[in-house]
């Protein structure tokens, strides 16, 4: 009994940490409708800048450890009312989730300076003062420090109540969680408020990391394990909910203190399952509300078009060029370019999937990870040749797309982002710990081709055949009446639903078409690489697909190609000139997130509009 | 749209110059390939290249190899091993490397292996633990310099087994390095001492434990003893958070790789005392090569050496004795000369075992204390790889035969 | 089989406990115009709502043709032959005058699902034919995007006129336009469910829509049918003219562009 009681204290200081981040994280999407993928820097910063002032102001005194904390999370503050004035504020009008783009440039560019100022080791910090030991309950000895965090939990969250309930400020922003435009109609300064709102959130995701100080070391790494976890806990909660980020920090926190005890080999996927759970059930989270119509922004899509004559003869010269290209280019090049091709294949089902779908992913890796394991698999165990194992991967991909797609249709914007995202998870966790069947984090390896296609040309032009062709054919269908129903049911709902359309089943097959063709670039990238690691699947190349998307620009056809394309080479360029390659790629991506708000293409497009080239449009 | 293909044109005939501008290089320097977990393991890989870096200046001081200078041509593959196959493919493709080493995760030291197989190049894996680099999935291009799992848990299982715990619980990171440790640890422990019985496994993510709950909820099992596996920063939690709450108190701890610097050093005046751990005690080994290389080493970086600069240097070594050896960079001649292949490295001679391609190199076994609120070893002996290897039988049932 | 285009009975919904439509009954006959009117809140909305099943009632029946709509949803409501215009419009932002047509026919037809055929070229002729009909065929290629709001209102009516319907139900149908545009389309409206012998259901707030082209009105409020009958007849019905239309509060133009 004693034992289950301290357990529930450890899942209630886990959950005051969690809670700190996830406020933050909720309040600045909650406000400015900004997925902040830098919120877990903000966190790493605060640990170490706490890491330095605490070392710097005290000799050991109480005053000198909590005035570096807080100290620590207002030098965040700062940094995050920089970001905001001086990054974001300019891309408010983009398209959504653009934001997101921008604070991943951010995420790039802060691990490389962490790792520049404060080193490569972890760093120790020191105990807190007068909370060095611990307290005897019922026989157990539990951390004082601890019952610090748990007081901490519920003490922001009354202060965070009371900021919003007994200011004027707060009931501006709580008024702008609801409605952004109206407040601005009211004539208040927008740009004040997101700034500020900017801030306190960034002072809450360094407050979270500061605290930890006593409880771990200070690593680079801080940043993205803690992001993916607070972005869970905001959408159990409820986007923009702060009580609901606490409920649902409190569940998460709990559950890992009690799950590993009952299922210690589930800690991989426990947080997620749960999450999948709660969505399927409350598709807005626990205290969440339906998202209200977001309105502004970059306006409605233009209307899609036909290659026009210099349109068609430049994917000519394109194609002739792609074909010429073992002629000019070494093995290398041809394996790069191949692996540019399945990435555009993959970013291009991905933009099927949320540019024409509407419906965003987090989680778009599960299946080009799938179709690779797929692949593999068949290959490993059934021994097929390569062009069966290259049906194999999508089929297995398409089933995956089939089930975890009927449940994500009924959900929508971040939450069906997140569910993807959960499901994702599973998959990982799934292929990670089957180790007899998957082979676990050891991948199968041996995965070569077929001697036909072997060769690097080979190889490429079977890479240009099939992924050229599912480009193509993702085309068409955009085209064809079933593209036309997808891009239905996104732009309006309710219109669909009254010319007899069934949104969640359409929604269902185009979810499963991307998943298809998502795995068919996994099963290529599968002979490619000569061998599968669960990191297919991981979050990193979920969200290499997204950066792909967006950089290219999403309200566009042709974005998701130039956007692999550009973000490929980039990346594997830079990676072989510099160490410093997350620096310089960061760099670029924030450069051009600012440049060409509405993507690459998107930004084309707009110049041939404004020199009269393309008719019609806002 | 139309634009789209002109952008395309220009970042395609970009990569492609970029392609061929590496072709041209010197002919008489032999280009040697390296790959590794940079930006995402810098903790150990900065070290690992000092390491290898001091190595190749010394190669290259006296003279390079039958003539000709050493060039390492390095790249980060950000722990991703599809990156790893790119840079490994460029490598190899485009700079026209003779040799491969380096990595440091499993996963990607067998990605590259995998690779090494496929395009028939010689491969030395400098650090990934797994035991499968060199059973069921070895094979005739890779080498691997470091012991694996199993010889490093078989080394601390010598110590293990004298304690009297009969009741031990393990904690582990919930992937392949920390499975298999669990696994080998147990049976080995378990063959010499039937009395032993298991109570307890705690699988924490790995970068993710939580460090209150992991330990309340071994100290509940009240085991004897534990193992552990975990290392890094969740390794640095694990122990303050035992500290705090007395698990470790009249408890026995045998914990893999704890003594080494890249973990032992962040752990200041947390540092336990007493636990039987594998490490490298760099300030207090006496000998006369390893005197050199620190020597060498702090003259150069002005900073003491982790464990990883040891596996670079002697991964380094490694590649050039074995060029040294085959006296061409011929892929054949080179795995000839790699199967035995001898040398004097600052831990003592190793050698590359030719069954498997395991070298010798050893580890040190001690326990931890705690000096002027740092982390030391003490009571150590070096423990002589050779004596750990893998039965040669076992060796013969799980690699594949080429 | 019924005569009836529809035939309601004893239609509820509560709120919570609050009654926002108790007990509405009436017929629609083929080809005939109905005007449902009433103050802000009195239910018309939620009538309407219900009508095209996108509340399901607390209680009570609609039938059409003798067939009962309670408990189907919006789609297959639509797929019996009943056409929509909203209050606020809904049109497919991103494509074009012509395209929001088409996509109509297009599921119409059952094409929904087609992978292979280029959408912009399927019912082409039909889609033009509608826009005609309502005077935008000259802008069939523009995006609904940039429409003006009276354009919007016309193509949401070639848009329901697409699956050939036995019935509309139009939700205010010229909110938000200005007055001379709204004589127009409902002229429009009203020459073109003659020619089609298409019933009507529609609310108004503008009297002069109301009493030019309805058939028959019924007065609603507070949730309850309060008068019914020929535009003359209400008008001079003395319990509307006391509840509604005799206030001198009739009805506040700006109101309900503000609305709109």
């Amino acid at each position: 009994m004693s034992f289950l009681f301290i357990q529930f204290l450890n899942g209630l200081a886990s959950a005051s940490s969690l809670f700190l981040v996830a406020s933050g994280l909720s309040i600045i999407f909650g406000v400015s409708r900004i997925v902040n993928f830098a919120h877990g820097s903000f966190y790493m910063l605060g640990a170490y800048m706490a890491f330095t002032l605490v070392h710097k102001l005290s000799g050991g005194t109480i005053f000198g450890f909590w005035g570096g904390v807080v100290l620590a999370a207002a030098a965040v503050a700062v940094v995050g009312a920089l970001v905001e004035m001086i990054l974001l504020r300019r891309i408010y009008q983009a398209p959504e989730l653009l934001q997101l783009l921008a604070t991943f440039g951010l995420v790039l560019i802060v691990q490389d300076l962490v790792l520049t100022i404060w080193g490569p080791e972890d760093l120790l910090g020191p105990r807190a003062p007068g909370l060095r030991g611990a307290i005897d309950i019922f026989g157990q000895s539990f951390p004082q420090y601890d019952f610090v965090l748990i007081i901490l939990g519920p003490v922001v969250l009354g202060l965070l109540w009371l900021l919003f309930h007994r200011t004027r400020w707060g009931t501006l922003i709580r008024a702008a969680t609801q409605d952004r435009e109206m407040v601005a109609a009211l004539g208040v300064n927008q740009s004040w408020l997101f700034t500020s709102v900017f801030t306190l959130g960034a002072f809450l995701a360094g407050l979270g990391g500061a605290v930890q100080l006593p409880r771990e070391a200070v690593n680079h790494v801080m940043d993205l394990q803690i992001i993916t976890e607070a972005f869970v806990i905001v959408v159990i909660g409820g986007l923009g909910s702060v009580l609901g980020a606490f409920l649902a920090a409190v569940i998460i926190g709990e559950l890992n203190a009690f799950g590993i005890l009952i299922f210690p080999q589930l800690t991989l996927v426990l947080t997620f399952l749960v999450m999948a759970v709660i969505l399927v059930v409350r598709p807005w989270g626990l205290l969440g509300k339906p998202e209200g119509v977001v309105r502004g922004g970059a306006g409605a899509e233009r209307p899609i078009k036909p290659l026009s004559p210099t349109g068609r003869n430049a994917t000519v010269a394109l194609l002739v060029a792609l074909l010429a290209l073992p002629m000019i280019s070494g093995n290398y090049g041809l394996s790069v370019a191949s692996e540019v091709l399945i990435y555009t294949l993959f970013a291009a089902s991905l933009h099927f999937m949320m540019g024409t779908g509407g419906m965003v992913s987090f989680g778009h890796a599960a299946y080009f990870g799938l179709g690779s394991y797929g692949a593999a698999l068949t290959v490993k165990y059934f021994g097929v040749p390569m062009l069966a194992a290259l049906v194999a991967g999508p089929a297995v991909a398409g089933i995956a797309a089939l089930v975890f797609g009927w449940f994500c249709v009924r959900l929508s914007g971040v939450y069906l982002a997140m569910l993807t995202l959960a499901f994702a998870q599973i998959a990982y966790a799934v292929v990670f710990q089957w180790s007899s069947f998957t082979g676990g984090d050891n991948g199968l390896i041996g995965i070569w081709p077929a001697p036909w296609a072997a060769s690097p040309t080979a190889f490429y032009y079977l890479s240009l055949l099939l992924c050229g062709g599912g480009i193509v054919a993702v085309r068409r269908i955009t085209f064809a009446p079933f593209g036309y129903t997808l891009r239905a049911c996104r732009d309006s709902a309710l219109r669909a639903d009254s010319i007899g359309i069934d949104l969640a089943r359409h929604r269902w097959y185009g979810f499963t078409l991307a998943g298809f063709f998502a795995g068919i670039a996994g099963s290529l990238y599968a002979f490619l690489k000569g061998s599968v690691f669960p990191d297919t699947i991981s979050i990193a190349t979920s969200v290499d697909a997204l950066v792909m998307v967006l950089l290219g620009g999403v309200q566009t056809l042709a974005g998701p190609i130039v956007g692999a394309a550009t973000y490929k080479i980039l990346h594997v360029s830079i990676s072989s000139y510099t160490d410093q390659w997350r620096t310089a790629l960061g760099v670029i991506i924030i450069v051009l997130v600012v440049a060409f708000p509405m993507g690459i293409v998107g930004f084309i497009q707009n110049r041939l509009l404004r020199s009269g080239r393309v008719e019609d449009a806002a | 749209m139309d634009r789209r293909t002109l952008l395309k044109t220009i970042a395609l005939a970009t990569l492609l110059t970029g392609g061929q501008a590496g072709l041209a290089s010197a002919a008489d320097t032999i280009k040697i390939g390296e790959i590794n977990s940079y930006t995402s393991l810098p903790a150990f890989t900065l070290p690992y290249r000092n390491g290898w870096q001091l190595a190749l200046d010394e190669i290259n001081a006296a003279g390079g190899i039958n003539g000709r200078k050493l060039e390492v041509v390095s790249r980060d593959d950000g722990g991703k091993p599809g990156d790893a196959v790119t840079a490994a493919n460029e490598l190899v493709s485009r700079e026209n490397v003779s040799v491969l080493f380096g990595t440091f995760f499993s996963h990607i030291g067998l990605a590259v292996s995998d690779f090494a197989n496929q395009r028939k190049i010689v491969f030395v894996a400098a650090e990934p633990l797994t035991d499968a680099l060199t059973m069921e999935k070895g094979n005739r291009y890779t080498f691997r310099l470091r012991p694996g799992t199993y010889m490093q848990a078989a080394m601390l299982v010598e110590e293990a087994v004298k304690l009297p715990a009969k009741t031990w619980a393990t904690v582990a990171p919930n992937y392949e390095y920390g499975q298999v440790a669990v696994k080998v640890f147990k049976e080995l422990m378990s063959a010499k001492r039937p009395d032993i019985k298991w109570v307890d496994e705690q699988w924490p993510a790995m970068g993710k434990i939580d460090g209150g709950a992991t330990v309340q909820a071994l100290a509940r099992a009240e085991p004897e003893a534990i193992f552990n596996v975990t290392f890094g920063a969740d390794l640095t939690k694990f122990i303050r958070e035992g500290n705090t709450r007395g698990l470790f108190k009249n408890r026995a701890v045998v914990s893999l790789l704890t003594g080494e610097p890249e973990y032992l050093d962040p752990l200041g005046d947390e540092t336990p005392k007493g636990w039987i751990v594998s490490g490298y005690p760099w300030e207090q080994i006496k000998t006369a090569e390893h005197d050199a290389f620190l020597k060498a080493y702090r003259a150069k970086f002005n900073d003491y050496p982790r464990l990883g600069s040891v596996v670079g240097y002697n991964t380094m070594k490694s590649v050039a004795e074995m060029i040294r050896k085959a006296g061409s960079t011929d892929t054949d001649k080179l795995i000839a000369a790699g199967e035995g292949l001898k040398i004097d490295s600052p831990l003592g001679p190793i050698s590359f075992r030719a069954e498997d391609h395991q070298s010798t190199m050893g580890g040190y076994i001690g326990k931890t204390d705690m000096k002027d609120g740092k982390g030391m070893m003490v009571d150590w002996r070096y423990a002589n790889g050779a004596d750990y290897l893998p039965p040669s039988s076992e060796v013969a049932k799980l690699r594949p035969k080429n | 089989m019924s005569a009836n285009t529809l035939s309601v009975r004893g239609l509820c919904k509560n709120y919570g406990g609050v009654a926002a439509v108790s007990g509405v009954d009436f017929d629609l006959a083929p080809g005939e115009i109905l005007a449902l009117i009433g103050p802000n809140g009195a239910g018309k909305s939620t009538c309407f709502n219900m009508l095209n099943g996108q509340f399901p009632p607390s209680a009570g029946s609609i039938k059409m043709f003798g067939e009962e709509l309670v408990g189907k949803k919006p789609r297959q409501i639509w797929r019996m032959g009943v056409g929509r215009t909203f209050q606020i419009t809904a049109t497919f932002g991103s494509m074009t005058v012509l395209e929001n047509v088409q996509m109509a026919l297009i599921s119409f037809h059952d094409r929904l699902r087609a992978l292979w055929p280029f959408a912009g070229g399927l019912y082409q002729e039909q889609a033009f034919q509608l826009l005609e009909l309502v005077g935008m065929a000259t802008q069939a290629g523009r995006p609904c995007s940039v429409l003006a709001y009276g354009d919007l209102k016309r193509v949401e009516l070639a848009v329901a006129l697409a699956n050939s319907p036995k019935l509309l139900l139009m939700d205010e149908p010229t909110a938000g336009m200005a007055p001379k545009e709204r004589i127009e389309l409902m002229q429009l409206t009203a020459d073109i469910v003659k020619q089609r012998g298409i019933s009507v259901l529609f609310t108004e707030h503008d009297m002069d829509v109301v009493f030019t082209h309805a058939n028959r009105i019924m007065v609603l409020s507070r949730g309850r049918v309060v008068a019914e009958g020929k535009p003359k007849e209400v008008r001079e019905n003395p319990e509307v003219q006391a509840t509604y239309l005799g206030t001198g509060a009739v009805y506040d133009h700006s109101k309900d562009t503000g609305a709109a």
